[in-house]
């Protein structure tokens, strides 16, 4: 299925799966894997709440493009047992539950490789995904990969940096489907005073290539960024900031802690007009 | 062990930078364009007459090339077997071979009008090295340490803060050298535009395992000469210890033609045969991608990296250089392991017999060394890659050969 973004500018919401916060519920008995109807609970709210895209983080023990946030949260779903079938799972019932939302599996390439990667395209076909993004996978290694991503149907998204040529914007705007993941500036994940200017640029250096919908990521983490992204993109990506909400919340108090939250990234406007 | 992924659907390998299916680039997209750059960098250096014209006699004048083949001769009739010979490349400057490298990228990072310098270290000896080249060029460095490397190895802590480096404390995974190489990646995707990265040994992705197997090249060519000097023929083995595995590509790479010349690497035993007891990632590990190239890596059943262990911190580290993965798998080089237990007993058996204390890293291969030198004849001939000196390493020595200091009367 096609990614939609419903409203401008759309939001995509980035949840490391298996993360709870500090205080987890007692898990399921070993044996059965890990218990990720945290994540679930919080997928639906940040659903109902706006979000267009989920982006579903598979844990890595070695996350090197994310910030301290998404580290820690990738340790504790690692201490909760967090594997990528689990991820895979959760994904099957979130599409079950909201037919018409984005969901995009976000990995490092190693989980993929060890699960292998057409049993993995089979079974993020099968979940009802419609996106894959691996942050270690660049346009020149990725031919088999996209070969598999077509066979079952499903989008390739690419990265682009603000340090990223001409020639590699056109190549990976060319090899992306569902739509681009523009960085908005060099460096790691994590939250920022200012979108860069870098980021309106990369854009504008992207749709030279592609018609495909360009989603800002890194560091949006206020309505103000999502109001700034709207004026270039057509979507914003939330990831470090949802995440550190979710590490100050208890199990319980996460939904509606990224619900109030995602609903008020769109309020920019209102406010500034007090 | 079998590939984590079937032929048909493999990774691409018609990229530069592969060895077999091993190597390539697998990282944020942000360092692309740096790869490249450095690549194209790196591609003019090695044409270049000046260049290496200057890093010919920075070697030769600095770090003190060409180093000594010492035939050691008590251990020889020590151990009864084989005539053994050791590359001395503890006597360079700085006590190890990470200085070849470190000059070799120094020298391309000031070409490239870089001035900010980062790096990671285990063992420190990289750190070193690079703290060294940085002084020596008028250079910014700032070095990533695990917290446990930098408890285990504080005398070169104290080294690079007194050239001038800035050493910075990792604290995250195993504070190791592969958590140490996670954070000098985030440096360089945040600082990308004006800050050049020394990777330290020949791994990461493409150009960096074949960028410093070339600085390292010139171990295996000088042993190649001479033991043709000394012995008129080529030694029956060479061996030498396997962390990222820079300093065993840089003496295999002369021999590798010389199909009679046997290549042993030796990876870290650790303690045990456990996931996490050891760093012997042809033994323990499979196929996999870390830090951008693919290579053996020890991970669990889910694709995680799994922590390591070794005595010694330049070889504790879970993934190998993508050219090692590639000479294990068509066979053209050995790797074996050895544990912490006969690396101390082998760093004991050189210190008495010849007055040689090793690296533990190098202590590898030394160990290696004794427990085959026995099974081979005399006119066999083995050299080992002496690659770096002890001195930093006496705390933990200390400690687990109960010798007594000062306090200790």
């Amino acid at each position: 299925m096609a990614i939609q973004f419903q409203q401008h500018p759309g939001l995509v919401v980035y949840l490391t799966a298996g993360d709870a916060g500090l205080q987890p519920k007692t898990s399921k008995p070993q044996g059965t894997g890990a218990d990720l109807s945290a994540t679930r609970e919080i997928a639906l709210a940040a659903i109902d709440a706006g979000a267009d895209v989920i982006e579903l983080g598979v844990p890595f023990s070695d996350p090197l493009a994310d910030g301290p946030v998404i580290q820690r949260a990738s340790e504790r779903a690692l201490a909760r047992g967090t594997r990528l079938i689990d991820v895979l799972a959760l994904a099957a019932d979130l599409r079950k539950a909201r037919p018409g939302a984005g969901l995009v599996i976000f990995s490092y390439l190693n989980p993929i490789l060890s699960y292998g990667l057409a049993r993995f395209a089979d079974a993020a076909a099968a979940a009802g995904v419609d996106g894959v993004l691996l942050t270690d996978m660049i346009v020149e290694e990725a031919a088999e990969y996209i070969a598999e991503m077509k066979r079952v149907n499903l989008s390739p998204i690419f990265l682009a940096a603000p340090t990223s040529p001409d020639e590699r914007l056109q190549a990976i705007a060319s090899h992306s489907r569902g739509f681009i993941y523009a960085i908005s500036r060099t460096g790691i994940t994590g939250r920022q005073q200012n979108i860069a200017s870098d980021a309106a640029q990369l854009v504008g250096r992207i749709r030279r290539w592609t018609k495909l919908p360009i989603a800002v990521g890194f560091g949006i983490s206020n309505a103000d960024h999502v109001a700034q992204v709207a004026d270039f993109a057509d979507a914003a990506v939330i990831g470090s900031a949802i995440v550190e909400l979710i590490e100050q919340s208890t199990e319980e108090q996460a939904p509606g802690a990224v619900a109030r939250f995602i609903k008020g990234l769109r309020q920019f406007h209102a406010v500034q007009a007090l | 062990m079998a590939s984590a992924i079937s032929p048909e659907t493999s990774i691409h390998h018609s990229t530069p930078g592969r060895f077999g299916v091993y190597g390539g680039r697998y990282v944020p997209e942000t360092l692309m364009a740096a790869l490249e750059e450095l690549e194209q960098a790196y591609e003019a250096a090695k044409a270049d007459p000046e260049f290496q014209a200057e890093l010919a006699d920075l070697l030769m004048n600095f770090a003190g090339r060409v180093t000594p083949l010492y035939f050691a001769k008590r251990l020889t009739e020590d151990l009864g077997g084989a005539k053994i010979y050791l590359k001395r490349e503890d006597l360079l400057h700085t006590g190890a071979h990470k200085i070849n490298n470190a000059l070799g990228q120094g020298l391309l990072a000031r070409r490239m009008g870089k001035k900010r310098i980062i790096a990671e270290t285990g063992a420190g000896q990289h750190g070193v090295a690079t703290a060294t080249v940085c002084a020596l060029l008028g250079m910014d460095c700032i070095v990533y340490m695990g917290e446990e490397d930098i408890r285990r190895q504080e005398l070169n802590v104290l080294r690079m803060r007194l050239l001038g480096a800035e050493v910075r404390p990792v604290s995250s995974g195993s504070k190791t050298l592969k958590d140490a190489v996670n954070e000098a990646l985030r440096d360089w995707v945040t600082n990308v535009r004006d800050t050049y990265y020394i990777l330290g040994s020949a791994l990461g992705p493409h150009p960096y395992p074949t960028m410093v197997r070339d600085f390292n090249r010139v171990i295996g060519i000088e042993i190649r000469e001479q033991i043709l000097q000394k012995e008129g023929r080529l030694p029956t083995a060479v061996i030498a210890c396997v962390g990222g595995g820079s300093n065993a590509i840089g003496a295999f790479h002369a021999f590798l033609e010389d199909k009679d010349v046997r290549l042993i690497g030796v990876e870290a035993g650790g303690r045990g045969k456990g996931l996490g007891e050891h760093a012997a990632r042809f033994d323990g590990g499979r196929p996999g991608v870390l830090q951008g190239t693919y290579s053996y890596v020890l991970q669990d059943e889910n694709g995680q990296v799994s922590l390591t262990h070794s005595v010694s911190a330049g070889l504790d580290y879970a993934s190998v250089g993508p050219e090692h993965a590639a000479l294990h798998d068509c066979g053209r080089a050995e790797y074996v392991s050895a544990d912490d237990k006969h690396v101390l007993e082998a760093v004991v058996k050189l210190a008495r017999s010849e007055g040689i204390l090793p690296a533990l890293e190098s202590a590898h291969a030394v160990a290696e060394c004794i427990r085959i030198a026995p099974t081979m004849a005399h006119h066999d001939i083995l050299v080992v890659n002496l690659s770096g000196r002890g001195d930093k390493d006496m705390g933990i020595l200390a400690r687990e050969l109960n010798i007594k200091g000062a306090s200790g009367l």
